[in-house]
């Protein structure tokens, strides 16, 4: 049985994972170094990559926040009754179940231009959808579960005590969070923090539909490649992915590295 | 500290946890909670030190009430029942915690830490982790911590139920020695009865959220004032037809009365052991355990089984055989009443011989 | 600071503002999108959702999501199981490559089988030449889809292999069973329900799958045209209530398929 499982499973590996990975980082080369420096510094692969980390440092720093509270109130929040809470942590889950391209369908339908809301704003001078913050709602709503879920089972673990300690000690609220609970959950925050900048690094179909996707205003990285990919512009679709796979490759580095701090508590 | 408690109630959902509880405690006093698991006794703690809030009743410390206080201004140690360690700690700076809240000088930190580190005899392990330590070292940790802020009431939630019970009995006594050097006024909640003997000054004994009795544990041992405590406190076998007992007749003047019989009430030998063979009953030996230090028996007694003890250094009897008892007294009790009854023959034997 | 922090008015305030921002997030737009779907009234959104294009999507998306959950469910459960049990040189490596298609944009995935499989590539000519269309065709969809639903099988099914007590099975050895029997009487029954909801978690994502599929599949309405694409092409064609209508009926089915889950972990955690 083993001897035959193990080569399967490789073969799984190889042909599901490996193969295409190496064929991505050779394809990229196709045209020789030229060909790729070209393709990933054309003005228009510049700006999607800035704006694909602009997208991640504000999602990611927006996320962490609420998410990390939400998570707090949820597990210990006295003020909100249990039947209450069993609901919005149900909730918590939906974009999950969510296709990315109908959680863009979603802002667009209530934040549109067409929109009373999405008129309001446009006629203050902010726009939101087609424009940067309706990608940085849309990117929100695909990666908000995936801090909570990742902090929350962590506070249930460590348990209150410690928290009551403190407090019989002569703590209060903010002195111990940042004594007490911020090291003890820290690392699974880490681990929330590096599955969002990978989700929101690797978003595409919501923000395509939220963007509208035009060059050198509202193009994101991924969304260039699916522009380059349907003009038959292979190569530099492939330099561009280049550039997401190392990072994605780097973040699985982090993610295995981050899972097992958590587990060392 | 001064405590007084009068009237506490508190509700979990629908459960009533703790039901009207009043007692006070007098500076300087150890007092043990002692009780059923899941008897309320936790809640009263965790009220005192301020982590629950009461649905009715006044927390008086010193006079004051503190109920709308928050833990952070109580001045309460509190050691909890997994000792709730900061694991991202040193021993050290666990200890030091509660000082550094207070905004303490580095160098006086450090004075009542090693002071502390010392008392509790944890010199050495300053800079290990809680993971590190054994059962035993956490508690001491713990228990420096709670000290450390100097409270004046130390609240223990079954301080030693997470140990050996080997290294238990030494704590036991490490404990209260440690807390009568202090001179800190202490509870502990505890399920075990020997412990709160041995180490409490008073004991209060507490039941589906109500306290049933509170004394020292020799009275609470000798005059148990509602059945639950008799039964609760020291071993015992019930009697329910304690009226057919030869010095117990009088019992029949009471309806549904039962009664209680402890071990050491009762004595048992071969018939010229007893002057008074008049109060005494035939048994039978059912079965007997050798329980280290004495024999366990079981004796039959007019249907009952009745447990007693028996010295190593006498006569060693077999099951089957038979035998005289002399049941010195009982705890009786119906549902309205609860009193001790000695044996009347053995009180009063000459008038019927002679 | 610290006793500014205290004050009520602070609590008070991150409370209002972590809820609000939960309930705009996702609260508001799920509302939204149902609320649009009948914007038109109920004909408008029956006409929609009984568009020939739009039930053909729907079907193929279901038939293909579910081929795609059982292939996984079949290498899933080997690869947990050779994971778990076998030491072996690249283990390691093998197990942290599995959440690879979590950290790769869904969109690089695309691409990757549509070089890899593509016309003018080594595979794609080999195939053709067999007279297999794979790319722009079924087969390169329910690859796409096996391939970003890869790791929720075997991350399911994993830590139940890890608590699994070993005496069970070896009791069993020594009633006499035999290897294969031991695996189907004893083990399976035990990690069922971890591939049941892994199961469940890959076929809802798999319905919501755009990136992947969008780049290989070609997209010919009818044919190879999956719902989620559809309501892309629908919202680029300016028909925004005709898009929520295919959504809420996906959505619902994925709402269905998350309670469910739910349901098999809340009865795996009573136990």
């Amino acid at each position: 049985m083993r001897k035959l499982l193990i080569p399967l499973t490789y073969l799984v590996f190889l042909v599901l994972l490996i193969v295409p990975l190496i064929k991505i980082a050779f394809g990229a080369w196709e045209d020789g170094v030229d060909g790729l420096i070209h393709a990933i510094t054309r003005p228009e692969a510049v700006h999607a990559l800035m704006m694909t980390g602009l997208i991640v440092i504000v999602v990611t720093l927006l996320n962490t926040l609420f998410g990390v509270m939400l998570s707090i109130y949820l597990v210990r929040g006295t003020w909100l009754g249990s039947r209450l809470k069993q609901l919005l942590n149900s909730i918590v889950d939906l974009p999950f179940s969510v296709s990315p391209v109908i959680g863009g369908l979603m802002i667009v339908l209530i934040l549109g231009p067409s929109t009373t809301i999405g008129a309001f704003f446009e006629s203050i001078g902010f726009k939101i959808v087609y424009a940067f913050p309706g990608m940085v709602l849309a990117t929100l709503f695909v990666t908000f579960p995936l801090m909570v879920r990742e902090v929350m089972p962590v506070l249930q673990e460590i348990g209150t005590q410690q928290e009551e300690a403190a407090s019989t000690l002569g703590a209060y609220g903010w002195t111990t969070f940042w004594k007490v609970t911020w090291p003890l959950i820290r690392w699974g925050v880490i681990y929330g923090v590096v599955l969002t900048i990978a989700r929101s690094l690797g978003e595409f179909g919501a923000v395509l539909v939220v963007s509208g996707n035009v060059m050198n205003k509202t193009q994101t990285a991924t969304t260039l490649v699916y522009q380059d990919v349907e003009n038959f512009n292979v190569v530099s679709a492939n330099g561009v992915a280049l550039i997401l796979v190392a990072f994605s490759v780097a973040l699985l580095l982090v993610m295995e590295w981050s899972k097992k701090r958590k587990g060392v508590h | 500290m001064h405590i007084e408690v009068t009237g506490l109630n508190k509700h979990f959902g629908q459960f009533h946890a703790v039901k009207d509880v009043s007692f006070t405690i007098e500076k300087g006093h150890l007092i043990g909670l002692l009780g059923p698991s899941g008897g309320g006794k936790t809640s009263i703690l965790r009220m005192l030190a301020g982590l629950e809030s009461p649905d009715a009743g006044d927390i008086l410390f010193h006079g004051r009430r503190v109920n709308d206080l928050p833990p952070q201004e109580r001045g309460i140690g509190f050691v909890f029942q997994n000792y709730a360690l900061f694991k991202h700690m040193t021993v050290y700076d666990n200890i030091a915690f509660g000082l550094k809240i207070k905004k303490q000088s580095k160098e006086q930190i450090r004075n009542r830490v090693m002071e502390l580190v010392e008392l509790t005899g944890l010199k050495g392990f300053e800079q290990r982790y809680p993971h590190q330590l054994s059962g035993g070292q956490r508690q001491r940790v713990a228990f420096a911590r709670a000290l450390a802020p100097e409270p004046q009431l130390l609240l223990l939630d079954e301080p030693f139920a997470a140990i050996d019970a080997k290294i238990r009995q030494e704590l036991r006594s490490w404990l209260r020695d440690l807390i009568e050097r202090v001179g800190i006024t202490s509870i502990f909640v505890t399920h075990d009865q020997d412990e709160a003997i041995e180490v409490a000054d008073e004991i209060m004994i507490i039941s589906q959220g109500r306290v049933e009795q509170k004394g020292t544990p020799w009275d609470i041992y000798k005059q148990p004032q509602t059945p639950f405590v008799a039964s609760f406190i020291g071993e015992s076998s019930i009697v329910e037809n304690i009226h057919e007992l030869r010095g117990f007749e009088n019992a029949s003047d009471w309806l549904n009365t039962k009664a209680l019989i402890r071990p050491e009430y009762i004595e048992i030998g071969q018939l010229y052991e007893f002057p008074i063979a008049s109060a005494t009953e035939k048994g039978r030996i059912k079965h007997i355990h050798f329980r280290g230090s004495e024999w366990m028996v079981e004796v039959e007694v007019r249907g009952n089984t009745l447990i007693t003890y028996r010295s190593l250094e006498k006569e060693v009897l077999h099951p089957g055989d038979d035998i005289v008892v002399l049941v010195h007294r009982a705890y009786l009790f119906n549902d309205h009443d609860s009193w001790i009854m000695e044996n009347r023959m053995k009180e009063d034997p000459m008038p019927i011989h002679i | 600071m610290n006793d500014i922090l205290r004050h009520k008015g602070w609590s008070w305030g991150f409370r209002s503002t972590v809820m609000l921002y939960f309930i705009v997030l996702i609260a508001l737009p799920i509302i939204g999108v149902y609320t649009k779907s009948f914007s038109l009234g109920w004909n408008a959104f029956i006409e929609s959702v009984s568009d020939p294009l739009a039930w053909k999507s729907i079907v193929l998306t279901l038939k293909l999501s579910l081929i795609a959950t059982l292939i996984n469910i079949v290498i899933g459960t080997m690869v947990a199981w050779v994971l778990n049990r076998y030491r072996f040189i690249g283990r390691t490596i093998l197990n942290s490559l599995v959440d690879l298609p979590f950290a790769l944009p869904t969109a690089v995935g695309g691409l990757m089988i549509l070089l890899l499989l593509g016309p003018n590539s080594l595979v794609g000519n080999w195939a053709a030449a067999l007279g297999i269309e794979i790319v722009f065709h079924e087969p390169a969809i329910v690859i796409a889809m096996v391939f970003v639903t890869f790791p929720f099988i075997i991350r399911a099914i994993q830590p139940i292999l890890e608590e699994l007590d070993k005496s069970e099975e070896e009791a069993a050895y020594l009633l006499g069973a035999s290897k294969g029997l031991v695996f189907f009487k004893v083990i399976f029954p035990v990690i069922l329900p971890g591939v049941l909801s892994g199961a469940m978690l890959a076929f809802s994502r798999a319905l919501a799958e755009f990136g992947a599929v969008v780049l290989v599949a070609g997209n010919i309405p009818g044919k190879t045209l999956i719902a989620s694409v559809y309501i892309f092409g629908e919202v680029e064609s300016d028909n925004p209530q005709g898009a929520a209508a295919v959504s809420i009926l996906l959505l619902t089915l994925s709402f269905l398929i998350l309670w469910l889950v739910n349901r098999v972990q809340m009865r795996r955690n009573a136990k």
